[in-house]
């Protein structure tokens, strides 16, 4: 009796507690969407359910001069810049995973600290290469330099990910006579997709939201990424922040980052862990 | 692990080994160039700019002044000595304190609650793919959207933080979070643990699930506390995880910026390396000394990782965990 009592009293504090944490992780993202339903005075009274579904703040969001613009620029940014780092990196996490060299620890330890790297420290030669080059306040900027960031982690994870493939395959190739471009092109592209759609998806969302190299790399409003858009909408004085609108263009940025991170949660949490630690 | 490479010195003579190190070198070349020109290049300039006098408006002009913007003695006619320079500018080591502290407790807070929320979703129950799914909501949010949010929730006047705290009796006034000095700090930390908790909940669950399931039940069958078993068994076992995880997460704390900048702007008490390295560097236009401050952030993470890599043991490429 007393055994069952403390059974079912572990097993309420462990529903509990799992509903704390569901409601912890949900909650600021549900606040902010029901603010942005919220205009004029109901904005400044605190609803915890949407009172009235008011779309007038994504109006004005989407209809102002810059947002779309920035929208425009941080969808062709990320792209560019999955699309580089996963063309260089594929090749190149073959060679590291599957050919001994003299050097591959230390060159795989190497990459590993530059995905470490604090951005601030490249940035002073960042600014002059990218004035150098003459790509200041132009897109380029950005991508070439998230490149700092995506392309050690597309790298490491992509290793890890082909040196779990099997052997046998490889070797069928090369007893076949296959060249190493071969392999990679017609073996192992084949079964390393979703390998790269994960990778993919983890390098857009971090060159998505990047926000140090974005901020001072842009000069002119059009040229702005969405995190400095939304960091820098702001109204005539400190208590003019148009919090509306603010909430209206978090939510259109996050909202589909979140239904491609749910789709893809399983293949995610492998890429991340594999990024982090070796399952 | 079996490599490839134990088929080759079998069945592979030696040219078919150097036609795959030659093809491995061209696959490895793109890659290597590319980090060489967005990594090592602007890395060497940082150096080399933290070691001039140049400004912002003309990075060409710069004269050699060797360390001159770390420490720099001036010998006063009188006799007296002056200091000057980063390492004896109180600013600086007002933001190196104020990133140290953040980053130990944000990563103290998170690695506790991470390995907590691991521990519920390792156990079987319903409704626990909707958990994990939930969990990683923080995580896929921008840091700036994030910051956002929280700045409504924390505002002083409408803040739903304000109010829930006022109705539950924890505070007995509204306090201005993000701008008040005491609390800046305090905002900053929760932002940053509710958004990478996820993570570091998922990097300690990949540690839990290779604990075989078997060991679990066999302390069951002895009858062993569970509190016993988490402390002798699993914290033993996911160790190596952890200290993986950890190191990812102080590295990323400690060079924290956009949370910062965008919460609590110009705020003396949350001000960190990052933030103050940008501001001298771009908006005072004292572009050397910046790189100075850049420089040293990075020479404190390279010294942090190093000590920790060796002090710890820990094994970052995974390889002899396999």
């Amino acid at each position: 009796m007393n055994a069952t009592l403390s059974r079912k009293f572990w097993n309420v504090a462990f529903y509990a507690f799992v509903v704390v944490i569901v409601v912890y992780a949900v909650f600021p993202f549900y606040y902010a969407i029901v603010t942005s339903f919220a205009t004029g005075t109901a904005l400044f009274e605190i609803h915890y359910f949407p009172a009235k579904i008011d779309w007038a703040n994504y109006v004005a969001v989407l209809s102002s001069a810059n947002f779309p613009r920035s929208l425009a620029n941080s969808v062709f940014i990320a792209t560019t810049t999955v699309v580089l780092a996963l063309f260089l990196a594929v090749t190149a996490s073959y060679a590291l995973s599957r050919v001994r060299f003299r050097g591959r620890g230390i060159l795989l330890m190497t990459i590993l600290g530059v995905s470490m790297f604090p951005q601030i420290a490249v940035l002073a030669g960042m600014i002059e290469m990218i004035k150098f080059l003459g790509l200041f306040n132009t897109p380029w900027a950005m991508i070439i330099s998230y490149t700092v960031f995506t392309l050690p982690f597309t790298v490491w994870v992509l290793t890890t990910f082909m040196r779990d493939l099997p052997v046998e395959i490889e070797e069928a190739a090369i007893v076949d006579g296959a060249t190493p471009w071969i392999i990679i092109t017609k073996v192992f592209l084949p079964l390393l997709w979703p390998a790269l759609v994960t990778t993919g998806l983890l390098a857009f969302i971090g060159a998505w939201n990047e926000f140090l190299f974005a901020l001072t790399f842009t000069l002119s409003e059009d040229k702005r990424t969405v995190p400095v858009a939304i960091a820098m909408l702001s109204g005539a004085s400190e208590q003019e922040i148009p919090w509306g609108p603010i909430m209206a263009a978090s939510v259109v940025v996050t909202v589909p980052l979140v239904v491609l991170v749910l789709i893809f949660q399983r293949k995610i949490v492998a890429g991340l862990t594999a990024g982090g630690v070796k399952g | 692990m079996t490599t490839p490479d134990s088929f080759q010195g079998q069945n592979a003579g030696p040219s078919l080994q150097q036609q795959r190190a030659r093809a491995a070198f061209w696959f490895l070349a793109p890659m290597l160039f590319a980090l060489f020109c967005v990594a090592a290049w602007p890395l060497l300039r940082t150096f080399y700019f933290s070691m001039t006098d140049t400004t912002l408006d003309n990075l060409y002009a710069g004269k050699w002044i060797w360390f001159k913007n770390y420490l720099r003695v001036i010998s006063l006619p009188s006799g007296a000595v002056q200091y000057r320079g980063t390492l004896v500018d109180p600013n600086w080591w007002n933001a190196v304190w104020n990133t140290v502290r953040f980053s130990i407790v944000s990563v103290l807070f998170e690695s506790v609650l991470g390995l907590a929320v691991a521990l519920a979703l390792n156990a079987e129950f319903k409704g626990r793919s909707i958990v994990r799914a939930a969990i990683l909501i923080p995580w896929a949010i921008p840091t700036i959207v994030s910051a956002k949010m929280w700045a409504w929730m924390l505002n002083d006047q409408y803040g739903i933080i304000n109010d829930l705290m006022l109705k539950a009796h924890l505070i007995d006034h509204k306090i201005a979070w993000a701008s008040t000095t005491d609390t800046a700090m305090i905002a900053v930390l929760a932002v940053d643990i509710w958004k990478t908790t996820p993570f570091m909940a998922l990097l300690c669950l990949a540690g839990l699930q290779m604990v075989p399931r078997d060991i679990y039940e066999a302390a069951r069958i002895d009858g062993i506390h569970p509190v016993k078993v988490f402390f002798r068994i699993t914290l033993p076992l996911i160790r190596p995880a952890l200290m993986v995880a950890v190191i990812f997460r102080m590295l990323d704390a400690l060079r924290i910026f956009d949370l910062v900048y965008v919460l609590t702007p110009n705020s003396a008490a949350t001000k960190t390396m990052s933030v103050i390295s940008r501001e001298n560097m771009i908006d005072f236009n004292k572009f050397a000394y910046g790189s100075a401050q850049s420089t040293l952030l990075f020479a404190i993470l390279a010294v942090f990782v190093s000590l920790y890599i060796w002090l710890g043991k820990v094994d970052l490429s995974g390889e002899g965990r396999k």
